[in-house]
């Protein structure tokens, strides 16, 4: 929680309301959640479906306006999409009909970046994804694991200070996400970026996170805050075997599980707020 | 195993077939014409309607009438596509447009054509203007509606994405919309080729002085069924040539597509 590097979000009493129109009243996404995450920090938000952990990321990163409280970016108020921030979808996101390459160059050729200048920086990230040989493949060519990586190295390629990632393995495998997951903790290590991970997987969390965010049932609110204090560097295979992995799980799954169980009893119903 | 060696029968059989289908009704034609259980009259026999086209190609006097109707069809076509593309383009990128016009152009589209083709070849005259116009009047409302939902049915994902990603106005357009549109837009090309042409023959058929329209429409006067149905091959002909080709042109835009399963 230190302020010194870049990248300090600070989330003060916000609350997302949607219009439901049809129903003729508002659904409340997230109420005065607050809480705020350190530059560098990885930080993951985990919580029963339903509980508004994407509408929260979506807030930060300026896709959506909040209807009340504060989100700031480095002491500056978040009011649209800021490009220091980075974003990684659930869904991969890649552009269908672009190659491997012209992804992951996209967002140098947005930014204006001379496409002499962009071709070294967009070769280096996809080395560094294992890519090579495949920079002219499209993305349906390619593997989800891939997929992910490109996404990934799309993101990163800008060097945003700020990465806010949206249950990205979700959809992996067990074995390709535990490799994603460890190349995840390799480029945090290295770059050291501020990262905001959602997820519902509490061992994943625990894994990767420095600290971790419990959400409630809808409407989403912070439960509770847990420091992870696990070694690092860290493997995500192998630190599940650290004795304190086990107890943290304990703790923060009890804290979890009668709000996962309050938002199954809602989905099943039909009730969503 | 026994399902799957069923369900996959192979090109080669199913070409034949085919050529089988059309050889035994063609042959059944010509039986039913020669033997006089049918009056030849009235449906022609495929011997004569291919001597008649043979005759008419080697004349030259086919080429002539279908290349006016082509350029018709073609003229038409491109205005019709470019307005259509343009139109749906502002309509999904200025919403109060697409809400205040939406309507009127569900309401034009609902209107037949085919009736109006009369008042387009008062307004514009018996030769190539009217037939233009009806063309448009056809391709565009398809063309239209294809590209509108095309764009609105974008990836909401890769349009977030592509904000995030630094985008500008610019090059949400030249980047994403574009490129997604461009399936629905192929796809409804190769509806419109059909309704171009039909347009066109329609309104030669109506009024004018040449085309394919004319050329049947004039044999039709006589009594003739033989050219009615030759002039009708013939246009089948040519349309799906034009397929062929937009086929291709669309395999060429959509290889990031993988080929549906």
């Amino acid at each position: 929680m230190t302020v010194d590097r870049p990248g300090h979000i600070v989330l003060e009493q916000v609350t997302q309301r949607f219009a439901l129109p049809r129903e003729g009243r508002e659904f409340t996404a997230v109420q005065d959640v607050s809480f705020d995450v350190g530059g560098g920090e990885f930080v993951s938000i985990v919580g029963p479906s339903g509980c508004g952990k994407s509408t929260l990321l979506a807030l930060v990163a300026g896709l959506v306006p909040v209807t009340a409280g504060r989100i700031s970016l480095d002491g500056r108020p978040v009011d649209g999409v800021t490009p220091r921030l980075g974003f990684v979808f659930q869904r991969d996101a890649l552009f269908p009909w672009k190659t491997v390459a012209e992804n992951v160059g996209l967002p140098l050729l947005f930014r204006g970046v001379a496409a002499a200048a962009a071709r070294p920086r967009v070769a280096e990230w996809i080395a560094r994804i294992g890519l090579g040989g495949f920079e002219h493949y499209h993305p349906h060519q390619l593997s989800g694991g891939m997929r992910k990586r490109v996404a990934l190295a799309m993101t990163m390629v800008y060097e945003p200070q700020i990465v806010l990632m949206d249950e990205p393995f979700g959809a992996l495998d067990v074995q390709t996400r535990n490799l994603m997951e460890n190349d995840l903790l390799d480029l945090w290590a290295q770059f050291r970026r501020t990262v905001v991970f959602v997820t519902h997987d509490l061992e994943e969390a625990i894994a990767l996170s420095d600290r971790i965010v419990v959400m409630t049932a809808s409407p989403g609110r912070v439960k509770s805050v847990y420091e992870i204090g696990l070694p690092r560097p860290r493997s995500v295979t192998e630190i599940r075997f650290h004795p304190d992995f086990g107890r943290l799980y304990e703790t923060i799954w009890k804290d979890l599980k009668d709000e996962v169980r309050l938002g199954y009893e809602r989905s099943r119903h039909g009730l969503p707020g | 195993m026994a399902t799957s060696a069923a369900a996959t029968v192979s090109r080669a059989e199913i070409r034949l077939w085919r050529a089988g289908l059309l050889g035994a009704f063609l042959a059944l034609w010509e039986v039913a014409t020669r033997r006089a259980w049918v009056d030849p009259f009235f449906v022609s026999q495929p011997t004569v309607l291919g001597a008649q086209i043979f005759d008419w190609v080697r004349s030259g006097f086919i080429v002539r009438h279908l290349l006016v109707t082509m350029q018709e069809t073609i003229i038409g076509f491109v205005l019709g596509t470019l307005l259509g593309v343009a139109v749906g383009f502002a309509f999904a990128r200025w919403q109060t447009l697409a809400h205040v016009f939406v309507p009127l152009m569900v309401a034009l589209n609902a209107m037949p054509r085919v009736v109006l083709a009369p008042l387009f070849i008062l307004w514009f005259g018996l030769g190539l203007l009217s037939k233009v116009v009806m063309v448009i009047s056809l391709v565009f409302f398809v063309v239209f509606f294809s590209t509108y939902t095309g764009i609105r049915e974008v990836d909401r994902d890769l349009v977030n994405n592509a904000r995030i990603l630094g985008a500008s106005p610019r090059h949400m357009i030249r980047h994403v919309l574009l490129p997604s549109a461009l399936t629905w837009i192929f796809a409804s090309l190769r509806t419109s080729v059909g309704f171009a042409l039909i347009g066109a023959v329609v309104g030669e058929y109506l009024g004018a002085h040449e085309g394919m329209g004319y050329v049947i429409s004039y044999a039709e006067s006589m009594f003739n069924a033989t050219g009615v149905l030759a002039g009708l091959l013939v246009l089948m002909a040519a349309v799906i040539a034009i397929d062929l080709g937009l086929k291709r042109l669309d395999a060429r835009f959509s290889y990031w597509k993988p080929i549906a399963k």
